[in-house]
């Protein structure tokens, strides 16, 4: 079963136009990487697949859980059962990090023992009285974020670049984490989906996914095996794995 | 409670706005003035005395040297207003090395006065602690002015906090003029905060601080429709390694707020800094924040950061993400900007603003 399809959609910020014509198709349990150079659009389509209202949806429909909710609010969305970690969440003077667990755990519908037995998962008990993101470090934001996935207990998961800023200690950590909200050591009646951005795909060490593709130029291109294409990535770089998956492509037609 | 305070004729919804806990058993001290009667007052602890500013100049004939030590009659129109015959107010002084750790309370309560003139006198002798929470507020229908005169001194390695709630109305005027005396050692926490609807308030605290003193300032400040608030904390760093740090949260919702910080360093290793954040909340109103910096030294350390503007779509947003409409996101965003952590006030103190902050927040949003 789909569990969530984007159908031609294009997006800008500002007047600037962003992502044309995109289309994906997930389905239950399936878990799919997204890799891109910087400025490619990874991170506007997560936020429009949200709702972010900085994001504009300029044509197309997003389709999750069978119900159309291009035109809903984040928490509308949040509510149906979608979840997102961010790669630069703002920081909100005077509203802590408690405070947030605990919205949170009420979507997830989890009580305060497990906001507590959470943030001891994720190594955050000694800033849930704090700022929420003032003056945390990478590695502490991105722990954050997936304490408050975790807390939502969402469906759809959407990490962007949830990696990113780790240190290595911490990688661990936060693979198990994915792992654990995608369902991933399941082998079956896996329920969760998600859509992991990446630019240097270090978490694929820790996180097996389904495919991936690359998002270039605002549109997806080269879906494959993820491992293969993180390869290809490293050996070629974007342009030089782009140009192998078009020849390939021209070469089937 | 209104057998505590309901015998007086004063409104306790309205006390209760300002902080008034209404429950003697949670103070150590009260005092309730009503225009220019002292109606009552008692302390319920040994270390702590308060009485009306009248009964003390009977009591003791070192008071009058207090009266007008560090604020000046004729600094403007008001003060000369103030020194009148009939001026009353509080007498609060902790006893040398006694630590009064419950707050003590007092209220001022405009009813019918057409001038409420008040002059207050605060001690904290050598090596003492007092906390004070006052209230000041009107009774409804009440028009007039509310004059308020305090002379704080904090003698040697003391320390005051001092917490004011204001709840006035749109017919009131308010002009409080406050000095403070920080010698060596000692410490001040000024707090203040207006919520409600005021025709006018106008006041400049001034701390003079000495060797090795702190002040600190916090204020939350809203304007409604109509209110014009100008209000700003000001210290005079004489001593040496003296410090002052002034927090203000300024809120418009569609009020004129003018929100002042001024920190003179007169002294080797003074230290200051000054904080001071705006929210516009509405389209209509102002916030005009004017932080100066003064230093008559070299050695000093001066600072401030200022910022207005609206609450961040980014924020807003991004408690969305989390499960809240954007009503909730916006209210728990306002109600954050409000909230701040005032270092070394007591738990009850802490409380109490978070009570006035809360009672307020429905007619904000």
């Amino acid at each position: 079963m789909g569990v969530l399809r984007v159908v031609n959609l294009g997006v800008k910020v500002g007047d600037k136009s962003i992502l044309k014509n995109v289309n994906l198709f997930i389905k239950e349990g399936e878990t799919f990487v997204l890799f891109g150079p910087n400025g490619s659009g990874k991170s506007t389509l997560l936020n429009a697949l949200i709702g972010n209202p900085s994001y504009q949806i300029t044509s197309g429909r997003i389709i999750f859980k069978k119900i159309d909710v291009t035109n809903l609010p984040a928490n509308e969305r949040v509510r149906l059962g979608m979840g997102i970690s961010f790669q630069n969440p703002p920081k909100i003077s005077g509203v802590k990090l408690i405070d947030v667990l605990r919205y949170c755990a009420r979507v997830g519908g989890y009580g305060e023992d497990k906001i507590m037995e959470f943030a001891e998962i994720m190594k955050m008990k000694d800033h849930l009285y704090r700022e929420i993101n003032v003056g945390f470090s990478g590695g502490e934001i991105k722990r954050s974020e997936l304490l408050q996935l975790m807390l939502m207990n969402p469906d759809l998961v959407l990490l962007d670049e949830p990696d990113s800023g780790v240190d290595l200690e911490n990688v661990a950590l936060i693979g198990d984490a994915i792992r654990r909200l995608l369902d991933r050591d399941k082998t079956e009646d896996r329920v969760k989906s998600g859509i992991i951005i990446t630019h240097q795909g270090h978490i694929l060490d820790y996180v097996d996914a389904d495919y991936a593709a690359i998002l270039y130029n605002g549109r997806i291109a080269c879906t494959g095996e993820p491992k293969d294409i993180l390869n290809q990535i490293r050996n070629h770089g974007y342009e030089g794995c782009l140009a192998k998956c078009l020849r390939n492509m021209e070469s089937l037609e | 409670m209104s057998e505590e305070y309901g015998e007086f004729g004063v409104d306790s919804k309205r006390l209760r706005e300002v902080g008034i806990e209404l429950d003697r058993s949670k103070r150590s001290g009260t005092f309730l003035m009503e225009d220019q009667h002292a109606k009552t007052f008692a302390s319920f602890f040994e270390g702590v005395e308060v009485m009306s500013i009248k009964q003390a100049m009977e009591k003791y004939d070192w008071v009058k040297d207090y009266f007008w030590k560090i604020l000046r009659k004729d600094q403007d129109e008001f003060t000369k207003m103030a020194d009148t015959e009939d001026v009353n107010g509080y007498f609060i002084r902790s006893l040398p090395g006694a630590k009064v750790e419950i707050p003590v309370e007092a209220c001022l309560y405009l009813k019918r006065a057409d001038k409420q003139r008040v002059h207050n006198i605060i001690i904290a002798e050598e090596g003492s602690e007092l906390n004070i929470i006052t209230g000041c507020t009107s009774h409804p229908g009440a028009i007039g002015m509310h004059i308020g005169l305090s002379e704080f001194f904090v003698k040697k390695n003391a320390r005051i906090s001092f917490t004011m709630i204001h709840g006035w109305d749109t017919t009131i005027e308010v002009r409080p003029r406050t000095a403070i005396k920080v010698e060596e050692g000692g410490t001040y926490i000024g707090n203040y905060i207006l919520l409600n609807p005021v025709k006018l308030v106008q006041a400049y605290p001034t701390a003079y601080v000495e060797k090795d003193g702190t002040v600190i300032y916090s204020s939350v400040i809203v304007a409604h429709e109509g209110s014009v608030v100008d209000y700003g904390s000001r210290a005079i760093l004489m001593g040496e390694n003296s410090r002052v740090e002034i927090i203000s949260r300024t809120i418009s919702k569609g009020g004129k707020i003018i929100a002042r910080g001024h920190i003179v360093g007169d002294a080797p290793g003074a230290k200051g800094h000054l904080e001071c954040r705006g929210l516009m909340l509405s389209e209509n109103g102002l916030i005009h924040a004017i932080p100066e910096l003064e230093a008559r030294y070299p050695n000093v350390e001066l600072s401030h950061e200022a910022a207005i503007g609206k609450i961040a779509e980014e924020e807003i947003f991004y408690l969305m993400s989390r499960g809240l409409s954007r009503d909730e996101a916006v209210s728990a965003i306002v109600r954050g900007f409000m909230e701040i952590e005032i270092k070394g006030l007591p738990e009850a103190l802490q409380e109490a603003i978070r009570r006035t902050i809360e009672m307020a927040e429905k007619d904000l949003l």
